[in-house]
């Protein structure tokens, strides 16, 4: 079943700590979720492995755009120093490399810097204004002091009422229901 | 139980958070500058004398533009001036920012949290003061953009061997990145933000800037790998800006700019500067704001203790630069060293060593690290010898170069005055806006530091 077709997203549980938080999260990637998710108002040490996700392309994103930067900075700048302008200076070599180092750095430096920026931002979907999970009004507070695990309506195992008793297994401060 | 955790105190030093504070507490006191502290007269007075000033450089630049630099005190050989070193000095103040977020940030020293914000706002607004003097100076500032690399119809490309060339790059992409470190540091802030705002216009605002930030476990884990990378790439960024810059003068042939100590010496230069405009800042800002909680004694004392190590480093320049003077036995350095201790602008080299070396050197004490007053007049004091630091090096070589016929002297007009003050009028305008329009303390780092943000049995206090 996709989110579409189902009326509702998912089930959201409430917790009080960080802790709490992430040893549900253990547990509920433990009976066999997969599609859950974890929220928090500030970064938890090993939460995002706890619900399974481990490994992320931000760094493989920077690497590429840095290169980009970088290679693209010193061959501009061979072009025009020996192929299109060539300019005399003092009898140096037009390909007098060690004056092009600064350029390539600081572009490599700007490409992979833009690229982190907008790379995580890419990958994380953002911008996006409207999401359902900003449907449940105490989830307000998942940007204050509040720890929320949704388990998604498109996971496999999810199932309305098992998934719910399952949640509220857990002891969170409450169960709710994401409308889509 | 989240709410009244002490922290537990590991050592004797004062804790980067005053004890009692939880997630929520600290969300409540740094939004609620921004969101519901009426604007006070004070900051109305002050706003609008930071504003007039403002508006000086305003017409500073307008008769500029007008009448040409002609009407500035520089002529040759003095080409350089005001315009340079102040463009020198405000970028040098714009070092602590990216220092502090990205190189604290790198060796985890977590008490930069709560200064890191205010911090980097201050880089990007000295950087932006730095950038109007370069403009400004080339006479011709609507053809700026002369300088970077692009097709045109005069078939002409820039000189890719020249440090000037090599300064555009590096500022500019100083201030790119200074401007996206800041704003990723603040896209969770701004969701704090979203969700405390009660009118419907605000929360649309920061809902905006949020871009709709809802804190997943993913988004975060992706967060942090950008923003350590984004620390790793701005560290050697922010040592590479100060270093391209002495490059302006340590790749020209005057005597007192032609030496391999500047890179270094103008890095330590920058951050020492910047450090005392971190403090000049800070101090009043906690004071009247009642941030006393979250900028401890704790961060004056470190901050202090940093431009106390980098002044010295500073202070080994000068003696550096005066043994070279006698040590390479050449004519024209020793006659500079001779120069700056008895010619026209001693009294600024005097004044130059009494700020920057003399002085600061009672941050050795304990007393003078812990009392915000001293604190703060010996910063001011920093910021003045930087300037004159600056001064000395760009006139004082300037006008006694190789021949007699080319000696000159320099003195600085109103305009270059008027100019000079509008940048301070313009820097303080937008640190005047920045506290009452963004979160100026990190809200989602400073909640790292609680005991309750850790997940591990064993309760490691962050220090």
């Amino acid at each position: 079943m996709t989110v579409k077709d189902s009326p509702i997203y998912g089930l959201m549980a409430e917790f009080d700590s960080a802790k709490e938080l992430v040893a549900a999260a253990h547990k509920t990637h433990a009976a066999g979720y997969q599609k859950i998710d974890a929220y928090s108002p500030f970064p938890i040490e090993g939460l995002a492995e706890a619900i399974g996700f481990h490994k992320n392309s931000v760094p493989l994103v920077v690497l590429i755009g840095g290169l980009i930067g970088g290679i693209s900075a010193y061959a501009l700048q061979y072009w025009v120093a020996v192929i299109t302008y060539p300019v005399n200076i003092g009898g140096r070599p037009f390909h007098s490399w060690p004056s092009f180092i600064i350029v390539t750095f600081e572009l490599t430096i700007l490409f992979g810097g833009l690229s982190a920026a907008v790379g995580m931002l890419m990958l994380n979907g953002l911008p996006m204004p409207y999401h359902p999970v900003f449907n449940v009004p105490e989830f307000a507070r998942a940007s204050e002091d509040k720890f929320f695990l949704v388990v998604f309506a498109s996971d496999p195992n999810y199932d309305a009422a098992r998934t719910r008793a399952f949640l509220n297994g857990l002891a969170p401060r409450m169960v709710a229901e994401v409308p889509s | 139980m989240a709410t009244n955790t002490q922290i537990p105190v590991a050592d004797r030093r004062v804790p980067v958070i005053a004890p009692g504070h939880t997630f929520s507490t600290i969300g409540e006191k740094i939004s609620n500058i921004v969101l519901s502290r009426p604007v006070s007269l004070g900051w109305i007075l002050g706003f609008l004398i930071v504003f007039s000033m403002m508006n000086m450089l305003m017409v500073a630049l307008g008769y500029l533009f007008i009448k040409g630099t002609g009407i500035w005190g520089i002529n040759i050989p003095i080409g350089w001036g005001f315009a340079i070193v102040n463009f020198v000095w405000w970028i040098g103040i714009g070092h602590a920012g990216t220092l502090i977020s990205a190189i604290l940030c790198l060796l985890r020293q977590t008490w930069r949290n709560s200064i890191n914000r205010f911090a980097e706002a201050m880089t990007l607004f000295a950087v932006a003061c730095a950038g109007v003097f370069p403009l400004a100076h080339m006479g011709r500032p609507w053809l700026a953009y002369w300088m970077f690399p692009y097709p045109n119809t005069m078939r002409y490309w820039p000189n890719f061997r020249s440090p000037l060339v090599w300064d555009v790059f590096a500022v500019s992409t100083y201030f790119t990145i200074s401007l996206v470190f800041w704003f990723v540091g603040l896209i969770p802030d701004f969701a704090s933000m979203r969700d405390r705002a009660e009118s419907t216009w605000v929360q649309r605002i920061y809902g905006l800037l949020a871009m709709g930030w809802r804190g997943s476990a993913r988004h975060w884990h992706r967060y942090e790998t950008a923003y350590l990378l984004l620390a790793g790439l701005a560290t050697p960024l922010v040592l590479s800006v100060h270093t391209v810059v002495s490059f302006d003068f340590a790749v020209g042939i005057v005597p007192g700019w032609h030496t391999t100590i500047f890179p270094p010496y103008f890095v330590a230069g920058a951050i020492y500067s910047g450090f005392a405009m971190v403090l000049c800042l800070a101090i009043p800002i906690r004071a009247i704001y009642g941030l006393k909680d979250f900028i401890t004694e704790r961060h004056l004392e470190n901050a202090a203790k940093v431009m106390l190590a980098t002044g010295l480093i500073v202070a080994y320049g000068y003696g550096m630069e005066a043994f070279m003077g006698w040590y390479s036995g050449s004519t024209y350095d020793s006659f500079l060293l001779w120069n700056r201790l008895h010619g026209p602008y001693r009294l600024a080299y005097a004044a130059l060593l009494g700020c920057n070396i003399f002085i600061p050197q009672v941050l050795w004490l304990k007393k003078f690290r812990v009392s915000t007053g001293w604190l703060w007049l010996i910063s001011f004091v920093v910021l003045v010898g930087m300037w004159l630091e600056r001064f000395i090096i760009v006139v004082v070589s300037l006008s006694r170069d190789f021949l007699n016929s080319s000696w000159g002297q320099y003195y600085p007009t109103k305009w270059d005055w008027m100019t000079y003050a509008g940048t301070i009028g313009l820097f303080l305008t937008a640190m005047w806006l920045f506290v009452r329009i963004l979160p100026m303390i990190s809200i989602f780092e400073l909640r790292t530091l609680l005991p309750e943000s850790q997940v591990h049995e064993a309760v490691e206090v962050k220090q």
